[in-house]
């Protein structure tokens, strides 16, 4: 890891983190597509993967994802009442938060996981869920190099 | 008829696996028709000399029970494995690190704090935690070390066959017994690798009937509930049960007595990470038919009902899933 003296003045210890971002086809998705269509600008620490609703992730994607190296993972969908499914990110809801929940007990810092609705029209909201998410990480070693394995000390 | 020569060996410990083989009742008397044993500490006088004087290869089949969680356990199962022409995991902790592995916890390096200094009924003044070695009066006391993880038997000796539970059931041990039986007679075994118990989930076999819709309002504790109904699927009345989950061959020993399955058979072999599904599967159904009348909040307030999900889903199976490799030990 080398970071600048600037950058550990600043607090930041991870410069580069490099987050999983989950959208679902019908609402996120679009609202992602309307911020590039819009110009607007997002951190390019995200990597996007698409899928049909957030009822389709398995909770192992998200334990994936940190094994395949991830920093953070972030599932975004539909808000309530507006799932193209009717129902599936309810049950994404209650899945979910659960994960979160055992995440925090094995020892990762809650900041590196978060779940929040974001819809077609709100790509401005796409932009700063992603830049805060980004922003937050910035300031937590990469998950990989603390010497006890990911943030069992904090 | 040659009788089979039989070792038991242990580890991480509690010995229900030992009382669960005594549990045979009178059906031990087949076991000891069929087999001799030459090693079993917890049963009969015998000491870990009486294991390493045996010849390589001489024991026909060795059990080992309980996880590898001193650095003497490892060395127990080296031994055993070189004594033995076929090793067997018995037992949830030789499987799977069973509840001994949840100390593998992120916060394993303050486990000897906790239990030798912060624990409210310690009175520990000079901070003294165990040493592999001590001097007293010039003699030199030695204690097995602890290992950073506690390990499924298969992490440090290669496994023949695995029999899970916690402890193994009667029928469980019973299908153990018939395979013996046909080794003895016939000189056949299983493939390697098997696992001698169900190979379907527990729902398969739990005799309650289930409803084309199962939901939930809330999950709810046995004693909570008034009245159980006997015959119903326990997820349906609201009573955590990990049936869906977990494999099958225990006869639903818990489930006919109105409590929830525990997980101690593990998954089936489709499944790789027992607690993931389970919560995939739990979370589904919670209150499916009504979900569109609930806030965010009221997911929250039912989901405080589980406070502990990692000794909830994960109370046998930590030491090999999926999210214990989150926080990686360095020194391995």
């Amino acid at each position: 890891m080398s970071t600048s003296k600037q950058e550990q003045e600043s607090g930041i210890k991870n410069p580069n983190p490099k987050i999983v971002l989950f959208l679902c086809r019908w609402c996120s998705g679009k609202g992602a597509d309307l911020a590039g269509t819009s110009r607007l600008n997002y951190p390019p620490n995200v990597l996007p993967i698409m899928v049909n609703c957030t009822s389709r992730i398995d909770p192992r994607f998200i334990v994936e994802a940190f094994l395949d190296g991830a920093d953070g993972v972030l599932v975004t969908g539909c808000h309530f009442g507006d799932c193209h499914y009717k129902t599936g990110n309810y049950k994404a809801y209650r899945r979910l938060s659960l994960v979160a929940k055992l995440l925090k007990q094995v020892g990762v810092n809650p900041k590196r996981f978060r779940l929040t609705w974001i819809s077609a029209t709100e790509a401005t909201k796409f932009v700063k869920v992603t830049t805060e998410m980004v922003e937050d990480l910035k300031k937590l070693p990469p998950y990989w190099s603390n010497e006890n394995g990911g943030d069992s000390d904090e | 008829m040659n009788k089979l020569k039989v070792a038991v060996a242990l580890g991480a410990t509690c010995a229900g696996c030992d009382v669960a083989i005594l549990d045979l009742n009178e059906k031990i008397l087949d076991v000891i028709e069929i087999v001799d044993f030459v090693f079993w500490p917890t049963a009969m006088d015998f000491k870990l000399d009486d294991l390493k004087a045996l010849k390589d290869g001489e024991v026909d089949v060795g059990l080992y029970h309980g996880a590898i969680g001193t650095e003497e356990d490892e060395e127990i199962a080296k031994i055993l494995r070189k004594k033995s022409k076929i090793v067997v995991a018995f037992g949830a902790c030789a499987n799977f690190g069973g509840i001994p592995s949840l100390t593998n916890m992120p916060y394993e390096s303050k486990m000897f704090d906790v239990v030798y200094k912060e624990s409210p009924s310690t009175s520990n003044p000079e901070g003294t935690l165990p040493q592999k070695e001590t001097e007293i009066e010039g003699t030199k006391l030695t204690l097995p070390g602890i290992r950073k993880r506690a390990d499924s038997l298969n992490s440090v000796i290669d496994v023949d066959y695995y029999v899970p539970g916690c402890p193994p059931m009667v029928p469980l041990i019973e299908q153990v017994v018939d395979v013996l039986r046909v080794f003895v007679e016939k000189g056949t075994l299983p493939p390697k690798g098997a696992v001698i118990a169900g190979q379907d989930t527990l729902c398969k076999e739990c005799g309650r009937t289930k409803p084309e819709t199962i939901s939930y309002k809330e999950f709810v504790s046995p004693q909570e509930v008034k009245e159980i109904d006997p015959d119903l699927c326990l997820l349906s009345q609201g009573i955590l049960c990990l049936g869906p989950a977990t494999r099958s061959g225990c006869g639903a020993l818990c489930t006919k007595m109105n409590v929830g399955c525990r997980g101690c058979l593990g998954p089936t072999d489709k499944v790789d990470d027992h607690g993931l599904k389970m919560i995939s599967a739990l979370t589904s159904l919670l209150e499916v038919e009504h979900e569109e009348e609930y806030t965010e909040e009221d997911f929250d307030k039912l989901l405080e009902k589980i406070p502990d999900p990692l000794g909830t889903f994960y109370r046998f199976t930590y030491g090999v899933s999926m999210i214990s490799k989150l926080h990686p030990d360095k020194e391995e």
